[in-house]
């Protein structure tokens, strides 16, 4: 098909002139912009492959919370750009030799990496054709009985992000009034109010 | 394969209205308006002001906390999904493996709850 071949250039194309376009644009607000271009773009090639779940849950997820994260963070900094960018010569060699030690890494790990023989297998028994079951439908039987020690993993990772962001931004301020709404219904008028009997012609 | 991507047509063809529609506008707005800048212009609007200060004010950490909650749920709810699709296959097993992972996940619920970092002050 040909509209699906087009399909797949474009989003493909524009997912990488916005990779390109996140780490080399000024602004880092148009940085993250882009980020999320990028991942709509991606989403794109998701359906393409004929993975709907993931597509959707890379708009809902990336897109829709992990984006807004960025942006949170990119504004939380207040970071002077113009500011950063004065010492990019002075350390350029720092940074360039980092670089190169990283580069260095990553070439030493991928060119001892070993393709296990049982990955074989798993490729030619790839995702069931989309007649006989949804892409969702063939996660769903896997994730949850198979693969249950890393889903519980992924459980406990949640719950260790939850209670860490807690601990970590969690400020009580001192002298802001709340509602406590145990206190408001349990208050009786006796509490309050005190009914003065004056006694008449005594007022002034 | 192919029926999946045509029931996706539509939202091709809305995509690419959406497109160029967009780029219709920008175009004609920059072909046919008349483009006089000057540095009053190009400034920031802030209500009849002189602008005060860089748009780029900090942001209060509770923001970033509501956040990150927000993206943990939304991923608990994410597992929901494949979850009720198979549940019929997976049968108890599969339940109970997704109940006891709502049941880590409600403890960390209960902690933020009782921690109050759901009340906005």
């Amino acid at each position: 098909m040909i509209i699906q071949a087009l399909a797949f250039y474009l989003f493909a194309i524009v997912a990488v002139a916005s990779g390109a376009m996140v780490i080399s644009s000024r602004n880092p607000v148009h940085s993250v912009l882009f980020l999320i271009l990028a991942f709509f773009n991606s989403a794109g090639l998701f359906v393409l492959l004929g993975a709907e779940f993931l597509a959707m849950i890379l708009v809902v997820v990336y897109v829709g919370a992990v984006a807004v994260l960025f942006l949170f963070v990119v504004m939380m900094l207040d970071i002077n750009f113009s500011e950063m960018r004065e010492g990019f010569l002075q350390y350029l060699p720092i940074g360039g030799a980092i670089g190169l030690v990283l580069l260095a890494e990553l070439v030493l790990i991928f060119g001892s990496w070993v393709v296990s023989p049982e990955a074989g297998e798993v490729a030619v028994s790839p995702t069931p054709p989309l007649g006989e079951m949804s892409n969702t439908a063939a996660l769903g039987q896997l994730i949850y009985t198979d693969f249950i020690y890393l889903f519980q993993a992924a459980g406990l990772v949640l719950l260790v992000a939850m209670i860490g962001a807690i601990v970590l931004t969690l400020r009580k301020r001192e002298g802001v009034k709340r509602q406590v709404i145990a206190d408001q219904v349990s208050r009786r008028p006796g509490d309050v109010l005190e009914i003065k009997k004056v006694p008449s012609g005594s007022g002034g | 394969m192919d029926e999946l991507l045509r029931e996706y047509l539509p939202i091709l063809i809305f995509l690419g209205l959406a497109l160029g529609l967009a780029m219709l506008l920008i175009v004609a707005s920059l072909v046919m308006g008349a483009q006089k800048p000057d540095s009053e212009k190009n400034a920031a609007y802030e209500c009849g002001f002189e602008p005060f200060e860089d748009a780029r004010a900090r942001f209060d950490v509770r923001f970033y906390l509501v956040a990150i909650l927000f993206i943990i749920f939304d991923l608990e709810v994410a597992f929901l999904f494949p979850w009720a699709v198979a549940l019929k296959d997976i049968g108890v097993f599969g339940f109970w493996s997704m109940v006891v992972f709502l049941g880590i996940l409600t403890v960390g619920f209960v902690y933020e709850w009782r921690k109050g970092a759901l009340e906005w002050e």
